[in-house]
């Protein structure tokens, strides 16, 4: 039987290490939904949400309740709309107004977040596919709670310097229709390589054509469980420090799992999978660089940070996996800016350079993220960055991403205030020489070999 | 059998076993296990408890337990055990 040892060490996880379920999304197909008529299209759209996740709120709150875990949210993620709405829109803005419909069922059911206003080119755009990019500037501004991602690369296509060059553009003009918020548009635009079909996390969630008509993805955090149980094994050899590591995170990811069977159950829609994630949060004592930091470093970014984290990333991994069982998602640690105090602290003290990001990704999950640039800086050095992050993932088969916040109106050392879960970030200089020549250029970088692996 | 685990915590004081257990016995739950200690005036007790003969929904027993809780000047958590179980059993 469970003793009280057990039950104070999980209830100290929750009430005082920040342990929680960060979110339950549901993925939606809405390939049933698509209809030459735009009216049409959009009724159904609205109807098959408001009618899949009428419960997901309210059965959410239950399991909190009777668990005692908190779910910080409930999400949708839906079918790339580019595939959605390519019989219907003839323009960006008939995409627009998709976007709206989505909005206002993500606020009918209460989700805060609804995810798949999408498209994925990793190779060639279609018309659609192309108008519903050219569209996100204008959806992300009139809309509160839709989230988009671009697909721009992929280990078996290459990278469409294409759409690169199209989403550098428009990761600025995202930035410009919102300069009144802090460009807050380009928190909810993920531009990525490798994307998955099964990411619950925002902004970057969409639902793949791969998967079924309704499915239960559920992601977890706890940065703050692992910080404190390093605080134990400080000083101590790395086979301890890695076993501290991936116990915690079976720990943590057994709450995930759980919460997925529940949830699944009571919805009546089949458990996709569990997102191993440490997912920080802008409170104090949730932060992966505080993490990295209890492991030994002065400051996050100081050498030494990226073989951390590569080894953190890996025992999270190495724990979560046999806690679940279905592992997918982004799995790993994430390194957002403004969304992790430790982050943001580690660039006050100039520690954190923007190149330094960048090799933190190759070996954790996602990518440049959360990060505020100058407003100033050019859509092709934006093309630039965006194409570095996506080489990265082709060339190592995994999935990265680049959400860049140009900060219209601020430059380096400003502040940027998104807000929320969101957080705060100081403005980061960037590489002031150009590469327009490079971004200019018309096709793709064909795919890597996947031989003579050096 | 479905199982529960409540917790109280809090500043000792007469009467907090006899006021919880007195709930549950009014509304049928059976206590299956109860451990408890003082550490340094702080009242720490762990009771596994029986909820399947609860006529009530399981919720509303929460919020009842939370609100005596409130009214003895302690902490009352009720728990289903299955995220102890999950975390700590293979």
């Amino acid at each position: 039987m469970i003793n009280m040892y057990e039950v104070s060490e999980t209830n100290k996880m929750i009430e005082h290490e920040n342990l929680d379920v960060r979110t339950i999304t549901l993925g939606i197909s809405l390939l049933d939904c698509i209809d030459s008529d735009l009216n049409e299209l959009n009724r159904k759209i609205y109807e098959k949400i408001t009618t899949v996740a009428k419960n997901l709120v309210s059965t959410g709150q239950d399991i909190e309740k009777e668990f005692g875990i908190p779910i910080v949210n409930k999400r949708i993620s839906i079918t790339p709309v580019s595939l959605i709405g390519g019989s219907a829109c003839r323009t960006p803005e008939d995409f627009v107004e998709i976007a709206k419909t989505l909005d206002k069922a993500a606020k009918a059911v209460g989700v805060n977040f609804i995810g798949g206003y999408s498209a994925l080119v990793s190779k060639g755009m279609t018309p659609a596919e192309e108008n519903l990019i050219r569209s996100v500037p204008q959806a992300l501004a009139v809309t509160e709670r839709v989230c988009s991602s671009v697909n721009v690369g992929s280990t078996k296509t290459g990278i469409n310097m294409d759409a690169v060059r199209l989403c550098g553009e428009i990761v600025k003009a995202t930035a410009e229709a919102t300069a009144e918020n802090d460009s807050l548009g380009c928190a909810k635009l993920v531009v990525f390589c490798n994307a998955p079909d099964d990411n619950p996390f925002m902004a970057g969630a969409f639902l793949g054509v791969t998967e079924a008509d309704t499915v239960i993805n559920v992601g977890v955090s706890g940065p703050g469980v692992v910080k404190k149980a390093l605080e134990k094994v400080r000083g101590k050899g790395f086979e301890e420090l890695c076993e501290t590591i991936k116990k915690t995170a079976f720990k943590v990811t057994r709450v995930g799992q759980l919460v997925a069977g529940e949830a699944s159950k009571r919805l009546g829609i089949p458990f996709g999978i569990v997102d191993l994630s440490l997912a920080p949060t802008p409170a104090v004592g949730d932060s992966v660089a505080e993490i990295l930091e209890e492991i030994g470093l002065e400051r996050v970014g100081a050498p030494g940070t990226t073989a951390a984290l590569a080894m953190l990333n890996d025992q999270v991994k190495k724990g979560g996996v046999m806690a679940s069982s279905y592992v997918g998602g982004l799995s790993g640690a994430f390194i957002p800016v403004s969304e992790d105090q430790g982050m943001i602290d580690a660039v006050h003290a100039g520690s954190l350079t923007l190149e330094k990001l960048e090799a933190m990704t190759c070996v954790c999950s996602v990518g440049l993220d959360m990060i505020a640039i100058p407003g100033r800086t050019s859509a092709a050095t934006i093309s630039g960055i965006i194409a570095d992050e996506m080489a990265i993932g082709m060339v190592n088969q995994k999935t990265t991403a680049v959400r860049l916040i140009p900060v219209i109106g601020k430059d380096v050392g400003e502040m940027a205030e998104f807000g929320g879960l969101l957080g705060y970030a100081p403005v980061m200089p960037v590489n002031q020489f150009g590469c327009e020549a490079f971004i200019n250029r018309k096709g793709r970088i064909p795919a890597p070999i996947h031989s003579f692996k050096n | 059998m479905k199982k529960c685990i409540v917790t109280v915590l809090g500043k000792d004081t007469v009467g907090i076993i006899a006021k919880v257990c007195t709930y549950l016995a009014d509304n049928c739950i059976n206590i299956l296990d109860i451990s408890q200690t003082i550490v340094q005036g702080y009242f720490n007790m762990m009771m596994i408890v029986d909820v399947s003969g609860l006529s009530k929904e399981y919720k509303v027993m929460c919020d009842e337990m939370e609100k005596l809780g409130e009214e003895i000047g302690v902490k009352i958590h009720c728990q289903r055990e299955e995220i102890f179980e999950m975390m700590h059993r293979l």
